[in-house]
This record gives structure tokens, C-alpha cells and sequence, in this order.
């Protein structure tokens, strides 16, 4: 339940977006700062730190060897993960995953399955048999709102930082021979996050803004400018037209973060 | 390993089952088929079988989580281990979890939440049988179960997918379809007030595409809808007369 001052933040922060502003001086399609640090934790094969304005999360990304789904033989495994780690937020509580984390993962999970970010044929060991799993774990570890897009560019920046073992196959066995070479990554999926508030839309919503939004959605758009995943959330809902007003936003905004960031 | 993919779309255009790709699967619905549930609902869409029921509103235990305001809609969404061809764990997966949580959001905006405080409304979906598309037609069934339980409400929600297989943009996606083609896009609508409650997408789509399969999918939904109304009105509209 929101508190006396959340309420009359709430009322602040719809009456400002109606008139095209926003609390934080942002315009209604401007994402804050976006840091990204790589190479974070030596033990994981890849890692990335990433600060959205105050919102931070990281992802590493950790490789073994397993078994492929017997669908698809001859590529490796995607597996992405979610921890909402109870010191970010007085909201987090320990224990198995919730639906938000859950949610949370699933669709940072779709963004790079569906761009076919990682190439997943290179990373057959042997066909049905062995093949390379990648992990990828998103650690939240500040909620200061728009958890999805943070932690979908945390796990592309981790993914492009992550190094293979170079191995050879001796007699049916994997043996790992010394040197590493990059995993093999083909497109950059970023995740555009909107929220609707007073029947306007917005991007990249901090945390007041999230817990005044009526619904939210999220739209993830490759190199190509194609939509790879969409999830709308939140208990409202949205018009035919704003949903396609937000596919166009979407497809621009991608791009500028992708060149400032040189994806 | 496997054989040549058959083609999803015939030379004369055509669908696997023989429909054309603005054509939705037969769909049957029927209101209250649960005796002990306060709501309920049946739907066949083409292979799917669902079942969904309501129970509320009711007190919440434990109490600590009802809330001063408004009722706790609560969802599960649950697929039965023989519902699909290799044997489905009766845990709940993480799939199953992310889609309680949609269905519940998708179901949200069409209630008025705020006339039942302190209390908890319990919306049960269960899939006997699965073919694709199987979050659509349970948000489809859920909205029939809430409005056979008289919840009040502001419009009936309906639930349709459109996608992408071989090249063409296709309505309402079956298993085949859904497993082998490019991309899926559920939708749910509350039709009157043209406001769309669900929305998701994976695969990969040019904006004109998506622009296509979300237009086609909104027409589905349309369509559903009039099913729906027919389907409450075959329950509440013959009344019979009670002989004294």
C-alpha cells in the first residue's frame, strides 16, 4: 500500500506528465544516464555492471558443458535468471523467485532467443550429446525502476564480454586447452520500456513513475530494427494507437542507445 | 536428423488444417459447467480444452494480504500433465507462472476491483488439452467464469494471436504454427472500450508486419467476442418456466 507522500508524489507526477514534463526534468522520451562497466567479476567467463540513472543491476555469465534439448541437437543452451536480491529494494523479500523475477527474466530471455543474439550453432560440442550452456544470472542490485531495460542491456553487455575456453575432443572427451576465444554474438536486442501515466506515454519510468503507471510496456528491437519481444504489464491497459505510437518510439530510441553505446 | 519441414502454407495459400490465415479455428463455449465453482466456463479451440472457474469473492487467508481498497484478483494458470505430447511436470514452471501473472493483468482492467474490499477473488484455469494459443482462449474462458460468477465488470475481455509462418502473417496460430513459424503475437481487448489488456510478442518482426498481425489479431478478438455474448446468452437467456 502506498504511503501519504507516494500519494501526493503520484498526483505531482500525473499532473506533469499531462503537461509534457517530468518530475526528474526529463523529457517524456528521454532515458537517463546509462553506465556500463565490463569485466566486473574475474571468476565469471563474462560480466557487466549497468546504472540507469540509479537503478543498478549486473549480470554475469557463467559456461559449462551440458546437454542439448533434443529439439535442437546442434546448438547450444540459453538459460537467463533473475535474482531480486532483498538489498535492493525494501520491496524484495528472500526466497525462490517470484513472479516479478520470473517475468523479469523471461522476457530479458525472449529479447536475446528471438534476436538470436548468441550464435547458438557455434556452440555445438557434439551433436545431441554435448554442447555449450550459457547462464546467464541478472543480480538486481539497486530498484530504482525500469528493472527490464537495465537488466537487458546487462545481460548483452555481459554476453558480448564473455570468453570461451578453447577445448579439443580426445577420445569421446572434452579437454580444454589454454586461450579463450569470444563468444560468438550477432545482434544487440535492446529492451525499450514504457509506461503509461495519465494516458501518456513515457520511457525508461523511474520508480515514483512506476508506482503511479496505470500499465507498462516493453518493447525490444534489434540491430535490424525489427521487434523481437513485446510485453505488456501492469494493470491497466493500452489504445490500438498507443501501442503503435510506442512500436515507432521504440524502433528510434533502440538505435540511439545502440550508437552511443557502439553496438 | 529431422526430415524435410513440411510447409505451413500451401501452394494455394492455405493453412495445415486447410484455413485461410485471416480464419480462426471452430470455437466452442459454454458457461457454467462447474457446479461448486461461483463461475465458470468451458472453451474448445480447435485442439485446445480449457476449463476455467471462479470462486469469490470470498475472505482471503492469510488475512495480512487482503487489501482496505479493492478485492486481491488472484490467477493460476495450470497445465495438466497429459494436456500436451510429452508429459508436463505437474509443478507450476516458470512459463506457467509468468502467464497466471499476464492472464491476471490482462483480466485486471476490465473489473470493478473496488466493490469488494478486504476480500479475494480466485480466478482457476486449467488446460486439459493444449494445441497453441492456449493463454488466449483461458483469457477468453476466465472473462465468460468472471462474468457467469457476476462479477461486475466493464467489458467482457477477448482473448486472439496472430503470427508469422512461412513468410505470411497468419490469425489464431495452432501448435505446428506457433512451434515452427517466426513469430506470435497474443493479444487480449475489451472491445468496447478498444482498449487492449494483453500484449506480447516474440519472434521477429518488421513494423509493418507487426502493424498487420496486430490488426488481424484485434479482429480475432472482435470475433471472439461475439462468441462469447452468444455463449452467455445461451446460459442466462432461456429461462425456463417453473411450473408452480
Amino acid at each position: 500500500m502506498s504511503s501519504i507522500i507516494v500519494r501526493v508524489k503520484q498526483k505531482q507526477i500525473s499532473q506533469l506528465v499531462s503537461k509534457g514534463k517530468r518530475l526528474d526534468g526529463r523529457g517524456l522520451t528521454d532515458y537517463r544516464e546509462i553506465k556500463i562497466e565490463q569485466g566486473v567479476v574475474e571468476k565469471a567467463e563474462g560480466s557487466a555492471r549497468v546504472l540507469l540513472g540509479k537503478t543498478e543491476v549486473m549480470a554475469g555469465v557463467k559456461l559449462e558443458i551440458g546437454q542439448p534439448f533434443s529439439d535442437t541437437p546442434n546448438e547450444g543452451v540459453l538459460t537467463v535468471n533473475a535474482e531480486l536480491v532483498p538489498l535492493a529494494s525494501p520491496t524484495f523479500e528472500p526466497g525462490p523467485p517470484d513472479e516479478n523475477s520470473i517475468e523479469l527474466a523471461r522476457v530479458v530471455d525472449r529479447g536475446i532467443r528471438e534476436s538470436k543474439a548468441i550464435e547458438l550453432e557455434k556452440l555445438c560440442i557434439e551433436p545431441g550429446k554435448k554442447v555449450f550452456v550459457v547462464f546467464v544470472d541478472i543480480y538486481v542490485l539497486n530498484h530504482d525502476g525500469n528493472l527490464i531495460d537495465a537488466s537487458a542491456l546487462a545481460a548483452t553487455a555481459a554476453l558480448l564480454n564473455t570468453k570461451m575456453f578453447n577445448y579439443e575432443i580426445e577420445d569421446g572427451e572434452v579437454k580444454i586447452k589454454p586461450g579463450f576465444s569470444p563468444l560468438p554474438i550477432r545482434k544487440h536486442p535492446v529492451a525499450i520500456t514504457f509506461a503509461k501515466i495519465n494516458n501518456t506515454l513515457i520511457v525508461d519510468p523511474w520508480l515514483e513513475e512506476e508506482q503511479t503507471m496505470d500499465a507498462r510496456l516493453t518493447i525490444t528491437v534489434d540491430d535490424e530494427g525489427k521487434i523481437c519481444a513485446m510485453q505488456k504489464g501492469g494493470s491497466g491497459y493500452f489504445t490500438p494507437k498507443q501501442v503503435l505510437e510506442a512500436a515507432k518510439i521504440a524502433k528510434e530510441k533502440a538505435e540511439e542507445i545502440r550508437k552511443k553505446l557502439n553496438w | 536428423m529431422n526430415e524435410k519441414i513440411e510447409k505451413l502454407i500451401n501452394d494455394k495459400g492455405l493453412r495445415l488444417d486447410g484455413r485461410k490465415p485471416e480464419e480462426l479455428r471452430p470455437i466452442k463455449i459454454e458457461v457454467g459447467v462447474l457446479s461448486n465453482a461461483d463461475g465458470s466456463a468451458y472453451i474448445q479451440q480447435g485442439k485446445n480444452k480449457i476449463l476455467a472457474a471462479v470462486y469469490g469473492p470470498k475472505e482471503l487467508h492469510p488475512k495480512h494480504l487482503a487489501l482496505p481498497d479493492r478485492t486481491v484478483l488472484r490467477c493460476r494458470y495450470h497445465m495438466a500433465p497429459f494436456s500436451v505430447q510429452e508429459r508436463k511436470s505437474p509443478a507450476p514452471s516458470r512459463r506457467e507462472i509468468e502467464l497466471s501473472k499476464v492472464i491476471r493483468e490482462a483480466l485486471e482492467p476490465s473489473l470493478f476491483l473496488e466493490y469488494y474490499p478486504r476480500t479475494a477473488i480466485d480466478i482457476f484455469i486449467e488446460v486439459l488439452q493444449a494445441d497453441g494459443g492456449t493463454r488466449c482462449a483461458s483469457i477468453t474462458a476466465a472473462s465468460l467464469a468472471l462474468a457467469d460468477a457476476g462479477i461486475p465488470m466493464r467489458d467482457l475481455v477477448a482473448a486472439c494471436a496472430a503470427g508469422k509462418v512461412d513468410d505470411t502473417i497468419v490469425v489464431d496460430l495452432m501448435d505446428a504454427e506457433d512451434k515452427k513459424g517466426t513469430a506470435d503475437v497474443p493479444v487480449a481487448l475489451m472491445p468496447n472500450f478498444n482498449a487492449i489488456t494483453l500484449l506480447q510478442m516474440d519472434g521477429d518482426l518488421t513494423m509493418k508486419e507487426f502493424e498487420k498481425a496486430f490488426n488481424m489479431a484485434l479482429e480475432g478478438c472482435r470475433k471472439i467476442y461475439t462468441l462469447q455474448k452468444e455463449a452467455l446468452k445461451a446460459k442466462y437467456l432461456n429461462v425456463k418456466e417453473v411450473e408452480e
